[in-house]
């Protein structure tokens, strides 16, 4: 997992949610294009961070990870998304569930929330193989420790360090039960990860009797259009 | 639907939001549609994608009805459009 920061040009402020295309041409005229959501906060000027996971054999991803340096120039295109985003004047409470790289679109909305000085309600239930696999776990935990309303559940499915305190298996009803009980029906809810994850938290809350209109889900995976 | 490797790589609309800016000239993921076979409605976001092929396919989430089918050739874009919108789908801008 790698973060980038790309300057643009033609700067242009996101919604919390959305991604970009990158587009990469190789010298013989190929062309590789993937998806990124995009991990900062739109208050951030003239800049966006993408967070980027080394896919096997991905095109763009090892291109990324493996050969791009500082000052190199993409084709981009973006920002783009108009459903699964979320803006601090919608307010909340915000109900996030994310798995592995999942949580990206997540984080820019808690960014953006942190940077807005919002303090409505947010939890987010983040769901990792392992303790390493934790992507902006300081970040993650700065946040949760401001006290400003924002509070953070973690499930790691595969392997936990000793003595750890969160949740040990994938997300299942009784997790999500347990996450999203305070917040009520009227949760706006952002779901982000592998199909199989997505499907089954959407399924849940809605049987938990959250609006299934108030519950937003992106399906994570490696794209190429 | 089996689940299957298509299952495996299914997306959403979400991700050929920028596939479609670039054929219709603006962003379609929050457009409203319609199912024509069931009925179902939601943003084109909510659609089931199939990206790997040399075409993308959206279909209804509820009935699986292919609501899109977009081909690039040599000569052109090709696409297909099933969904039922208020006020029409935009005609492509290239």
């Amino acid at each position: 997992m790698k973060s980038f920061t790309l300057a643009l040009p033609r700067w242009m402020p996101h919604r919390a949610g959305q991604h970009y295309d990158i587009r990469l041409t190789a010298e013989d005229g190929y062309r590789a294009q993937r998806s990124y959501s995009i991990a900062s906060a739109p208050q951030r000027e003239g800049e966006i961070d993408l967070t980027v996971e080394l896919v096997e054999n991905g095109e763009v991803s090892t291109f990324l990870h493996q050969s791009a340096v500082a000052g190199d120039r993409f084709e981009v295109r973006g920002p783009i998304g108009g459903y699964f985003v979320w803006e601090a004047a919608q307010g909340g409470p915000l109900l996030l569930v994310g798995g592995g790289s999942g949580v990206v679109p997540l984080m820019s909305m808690l960014r953006h929330r942190a940077a807005a000085k919002a303090n409505v309600p947010a939890r987010l239930l983040y769901s990792s193989r392992s303790y390493d696999d934790i992507i902006y776990r300081d970040e993650l935990e700065g946040l949760a420790a401001r006290g400003d309303g924002f509070e953070l559940f973690h499930t790691l499915t595969r392997s936990q360090p000793a003595g750890w305190k969160g949740y040990a298996r994938r997300i299942d009803d009784r997790m999500l039960g347990d996450v999203s009980r305070v917040f009520g029906a009227k949760a706006m809810t952002f779901i982000c990860g592998p199909t199989a994850l997505v499907e089954n938290a959407a399924n849940a809350l809605t049987n938990l009797g959250l609006r299934p209109e108030r519950i937003r889900t992106e399906r994570f995976g490696p794209s190429g259009t | 639907m089996a689940i299957d490797m298509n299952w495996e790589l299914m997306l959403d609309g979400n991700a050929v939001g920028g596939l479609l800016i670039e054929i219709f000239g603006q962003d379609l993921t929050a457009l409203w549609s319609t199912c024509p076979d069931c009925g179902r409605q939601g943003e084109l976001a909510t659609l089931r994608a199939f990206t790997h092929a040399p075409g993308v396919v959206l279909r209804c989430p509820a009935c699986d009805a292919v609501l899109l089918r977009i081909a690039k050739t040599t000569r052109g874009v090709r696409y297909d459009v099933r969904l039922v919108t208020k006020d029409g789908f935009p005609q492509a801008s290239r």
